[in-house]
């Protein structure tokens, strides 16, 4: 089973989360994404949730926030663009969301319907006052994880973890 | 399908149907529901209010719901939000949290931005949609005579429950609920966490 390179970085992603006491893992399934929720689904303090549409997961993360718990949205990057309504939670309410953006139209894209939202990904999230932190290599992962848990840790500020595909590698076309 | 017009005053219903709301915990959509549930709890701690957002309680519910299982959580919204991320009742059916009510005051308009009709004053139906996402048990309330029955539904039906309330398309408490998203978050968060 666990031969893939995927394998290794999400058990690790996923012990530094839910050693942080996130326990919700609010989800619209991605390749990228699909290890780190079969592990959330598999250990008894953290839960996947499927969602229908990724913003719906901006709202479950605010509302568990209101009572001090803490969760994770995990999404591909085309989904970034329907949470930007409900990122006013963010600036306006400084509801500490942290998000997992796996990208496409991105590092050695095959599918031009991915780049308009790909490339939009970022500005996206500065715009609406989401810090964003950038995994490029292996060696990026744990620390960049790190910084976007803390600095989302105490309220009034979000943070997006974006694995880009130069790191996760390029679906072929 | 032709239903019968609404008769129910939207201002005489949360009331009823949540004649005690201390140990609950309330979250609402925008505009006229929102009001009307600030009006319920005179816009106290165990309540948080959206002026934006459009769709969002339901989902922020359920958050509420998921990471607090041990206390009772109902969301108040309008027909409209509701439709604008009705996937979102799917996404409840499907993690079933038990301790979750949705009531949706259904005026068939969008009061908030001059009464234009919406969709469930022409053929769109919730309840249906509401069962077919797959919540565990649904209910349709349009006349005062089901006000006793629905209060009931509301604290014995198996949850998650989602609940149907058709109104007239007249106004809501005028109530003036306080505006600062920022406010409103730390004065929900410290109630609860100082409660437990």
């Amino acid at each position: 089973m666990s031969t893939e390179p995927r394998d290794s970085w999400s058990s690790e992603l996923f012990d530094l989360l839910v050693g942080a006491g996130i326990t919700l893992f609010p989800y619209v399934p991605d390749a990228g994404n699909k290890r780190l929720i079969e592990l959330a689904a598999a250990h008894n303090e953290s839960r996947p949730v499927l969602l229908s549409s990724e913003e719906e997961g901006v709202a479950i993360c605010a509302g568990a926030d209101l009572v001090g718990q803490r969760g994770v949205l995990c999404m591909q990057s085309s989904g970034l663009g329907n949470c930007t309504n409900f990122l006013s939670f963010v600036k306006g309410g400084g509801f500490p969301i942290l998000m997992l953006v796996t990208m496409r139209g991105d590092y050695g894209e095959g599918n031009p319907w991915q780049y308009p939202m790909g490339q939009a990904v970022e500005p996206i999230l500065h715009t609406m006052g989401v810090l964003t932190y950038r995994v490029e290599t292996k060696e990026d992962l744990l620390p960049a994880a790190e910084a976007a848990i803390t600095s989302s840790g105490n309220g009034r500020q979000a943070a997006a973890l974006i694995l880009s595909q130069r790191f996760l590698g390029a679906k072929a076309f | 399908m032709t239903r019968p017009a609404p008769v129910l005053d939207r201002r005489n219903v949360l009331s009823r149907l949540f004649p005690s709301t201390d140990d609950m915990l309330f979250i609402s959509g925008l505009a006229g529901p929102a009001r009307d549930a600030a009006q319920l709890l005179d816009d106290g701690d165990n309540l948080f209010t959206m002026a934006g957002t459009m769709g969002a309680a339901v989902p922020m519910g359920l958050g509420v719901a998921l990471a607090a299982p041990e206390r009772q959580v109902a969301v108040i919204n309008g027909d409209g939000e509701l439709l604008m991320k009705i996937g979102s009742l799917a996404t409840v059916a499907t993690m079933a949290p038990e301790n979750l009510s949705i009531v949706c005051l259904d005026n068939g308009c969008h009061g908030e931005t001059g009464g234009q009709t919406g969709h469930t004053s022409h053929r769109t139906d919730l309840a249906k949609m509401a069962e077919g996402a797959g919540i565990a048990s649904v209910m349709v309330l349009e006349t005062e005579d089901q006000m006793d029955a629905a209060a009931k539904f509301l604290v014995d039906a198996p949850g998650p429950r989602f609940l149907q309330v058709r109104v007239t398309d007249g106004p809501p408490h005028p109530y003036k609920r306080n505006f600062d998203p920022a406010y409103c978050r730390t004065k929900f968060r410290d109630a609860f966490l100082g409660r437990r």
